[in-house]
């Protein structure tokens, strides 16, 4: 009961947040609006135990990832947002037409999928078996999911881990480079 | 409706899925493009936490980090690009970005 409360609020607003973002009509807006959204986005992911996932997701993405944002709309203030530009060729409805549809596709997928009522609870795919969530637990209220994480992100995923860290030293230098005047 | 299965976690991640996916078609400027892409991204990482809660598998935990350092990667080269070409064009009207079509 306590957890469809939160759920269902929490739908709302992320939803309603969603809405607010690719409405508002001023970018600064849209990036404040984007923050909370992140940040509700990772009080879901506390309810669905993956409490290092909600910290990575409120340090990232609403400490990070939307500061980087508010910086390039201060940087790119300008004197009339683009929507003020009268384009008689582009219709704005038939994206949202298009968009529905994809809606559409994406619930009958989903429904489609889910027939099947619960599946069997697998052992985890690919050597994540090694600590399986039940075992760890130093009590009703510790949770070791963080542990869990590290321990299957530096065993079976160890390559992907270094690959991602080399994709953020490109990223880093690319932006950089990008971002400079003069070299 | 009193009790959340995955199916309504699935049914909010595409309900926010849409919701970038019409900013991403209907918005103009570029850098509100960026945000609905982040959204979509966001969408999709609540899809593969609730199904890593259910299948009690850590692999999908795993991936959203992978997702979010990609989405990092992805935010500070896009944005890189739309000061390079700010600063050249003075504009991030995307109807107006077209300077590398063929």
């Amino acid at each position: 009961m306590a957890e469809a409360i939160v759920f269902w609020t929490l739908a709302v607003l992320i939803l309603g947040l969603g809405i607010m973002v690719i409405s508002a009509r001023s970018a600064v807006h849209s990036v404040l609006f984007l923050v909370v959204n992140f940040l509700l986005v990772a009080v879901l992911y506390v309810m669905l135990n993956a409490e290092f996932v909600a910290v990575i997701q409120v340090l990232v993405y609403a400490g990070g990832i939307v500061v980087l944002y508010l910086f390039v709309v201060m940087l790119v203030s300008l004197k009339k947002a683009p929507e003020r530009y009268a384009d008689p060729r582009r219709v704005a409805w038939t994206g949202t037409l298009l968009a529905g549809a994809v809606l559409l596709e994406v619930v009958a997928i989903v429904v489609a999928s889910s027939g099947g009522g619960e599946p069997a609870a697998t052992e985890g795919a690919l050597g994540a078996a090694d600590t399986p969530f039940a075992e760890c637990g130093a009590g009703p209220l510790v949770s070791c999911n963080t542990e869990q994480l590290g321990w299957v992100l530096y065993t079976s995923y160890l390559i992907p881990f270094e690959v991602a860290s080399m994709l953020l030293l490109v990223a880093m230098i690319g932006a950089i480079v990008l971002a400079k005047r003069h070299l | 409706m009193l009790e959340i299965t995955p199916l309504h976690y699935s049914l909010l991640s595409a309900a926010l899925f849409m919701i970038g996916v019409i900013g991403v078609l209907v918005r103009r400027n570029v850098i509100i493009i960026f945000m609905s892409i982040e959204l979509i991204l966001n969408a999709v990482n609540i899809n593969l936490i609730a199904l890593s809660d259910q299948l009690q598998d850590l692999a999908g935990q795993v991936f959203v980090v992978f997702v979010i350092a990609v989405a990092a990667a992805e935010a500070a080269v896009g944005l890189g690009i739309i000061i390079a070409f700010y600063r050249n064009k003075e504009t991030v009207n995307i109807d107006e970005i077209q300077i590398m079509r063929w």
